[in-house]
């Protein structure tokens, strides 16, 4: 990895018209290496033209694709435009575009695909999610570690860091309605590596989160059958001892 | 219940669970819709087996013979799904046909656009033509 590695930083946005402009400015001084890129997912207020002020990149998706999509089409640029690495930083402000360079030092020391910041390793609790999410979040931890073989603190981080290798596989494939989860199922599957480093998230600076308080049960479920069903989903085939080329299964 | 209507009843409802199983498997089919597909199955394989919460079912609607019951909650499964398919429809129908309009304004842009740089380019060759023209030749 040298200097010329190329970065792209990936801010899903879903009317975030309140946050954007702090986020994309934040990107830009603290981490001047990434080009920025919003996805901007179909929102109904000014988030685009905001973003496009601000000087970024920004591709307004023609309706609401969900997060997944909306991230994927970030997967799909940045192989079209052949990047190096691509950092996921939610359009919210809740992460902190500072800590992306210990993202990068991590996956240069630990040679993984994926690094993943996690909030739950850290004693700084600034984001004081409630009891049911932080439940949520644990049960799905708990199980994702023993599928994975490996602790998963934080699995529905969205503050993520991929090298080419987890580029190419989630812009073939990545999942579709709540995607954090099942990703981190998939790139195990595809025998790629992933490592997390503990990071401070903050509270929402605004908007409203893509998961309300009605439509946590249905999370759970979706992403907990998402799970049970990936684990027997055909793999691709690796050689004994050998790291399995990156391959997707085609069709939806 | 009778025992082989029973029977048939869990036999059936087992089937339409595993097949739904195996095409989220295969990715025949979204785990968004695979919900309710999986909600009617369990209900019905559990009212299957639990013959005395049908038969609970069947007094407090009024039906005498308890597998009429099944039928009736089997036949509000399917009208839930139908409801919820016709919305889908509706949504899809909706994005593709703002798809399309998009795709059309996009290609009348890049239309005009080519034809702006076509022309340009047409001009700067003539313009290069009646140059060169101008050239006594040796």
């Amino acid at each position: 990895m040298t200097g010329e590695s190329s970065y792209l930083a990936v801010v899903p946005a879903y009317n975030e018209s309140a946050t954007i402009v702090a986020v994309i400015e934040e990107l830009r001084r603290q981490a001047p290496r990434f080009d920025t890129l919003v996805v901007d997912d179909g929102s109904t207020d000014d988030t685009c033209a905001l973003a496009v002020e601000a000087g970024a990149t920004v591709i307004k998706l023609p309706f609401n694709l969900g997060i997944g999509g909306a991230v994927q089409t970030g997967f799909l640029y940045a192989r079209e435009h052949g990047y190096d690495f691509l950092a996921q930083v939610d359009g919210d402000g809740q992460h902190d575009s500072i800590e992306l360079e210990r993202l990068i030092a991590a996956m240069r020391e630990q040679a993984v695909d994926m690094v993943c910041g996690s909030r739950f390793l850290t004693d700084d609790h600034r984001y004081p999610a409630p009891i049911s999410r932080r439940t949520g979040i644990h049960i799905f931890a708990f199980l994702l570690s023993r599928i994975v073989g490996m602790r998963v603190s934080d699995p529905t981080s969205g503050f993520r860091l991929y090298n080419r290798r987890a580029i190419e596989l989630f812009a073939r494939d990545y999942p579709h309605d709540y995607p954090e989860v099942e990703a981190v199922l998939m790139l195990h599957h595809h025998r790629l590596s992933m490592y997390e480093v503990p990071v401070r998230m903050y509270t929402r600076g605004g908007g409203i989160s893509s998961i309300g308080t009605g439509k946590s049960a249905y999370y759970m479920i979706k992403v907990l059958l998402a799970l049970f069903v990936g684990l027997a989903r055909r793999r691709p085939v690796a050689e004994p001892g050998d790291r399995a080329p990156v391959s997707a299964e085609h069709g939806v | 219940m009778p025992g082989r209507i029973q029977l048939v009843a869990i036999v059936g409802a087992a089937v339409l669970l595993l097949t739904v199983l195996e095409m989220v498997r295969r990715r025949r089919l979204m785990e968004r819709y695979a919900l309710l597909w999986l909600l009617s199955a369990l209900v019905l394989l559990g009212l299957g087996i639990w013959s005395s919460a049908l038969a609970t079912i069947s007094h407090a609607i009024g039906v005498i013979y308890p597998p009429n019951a099944l039928f009736f909650v089997a036949i509000g499964f399917v009208l839930l799904l139908l409801l919820h398919f016709s919305s889908a429809v509706s949504r899809l129908s909706d994005q593709s046909k703002l798809l399309a309009q998009r795709l059309a304004l996009l290609e009348e842009r890049l239309r005009r656009q080519e034809q702006s740089v076509g022309g340009l380019e047409s001009a700067v060759s003539s313009e290069r033509t009646e140059e060169l023209a101008r050239v006594p030749p040796d």
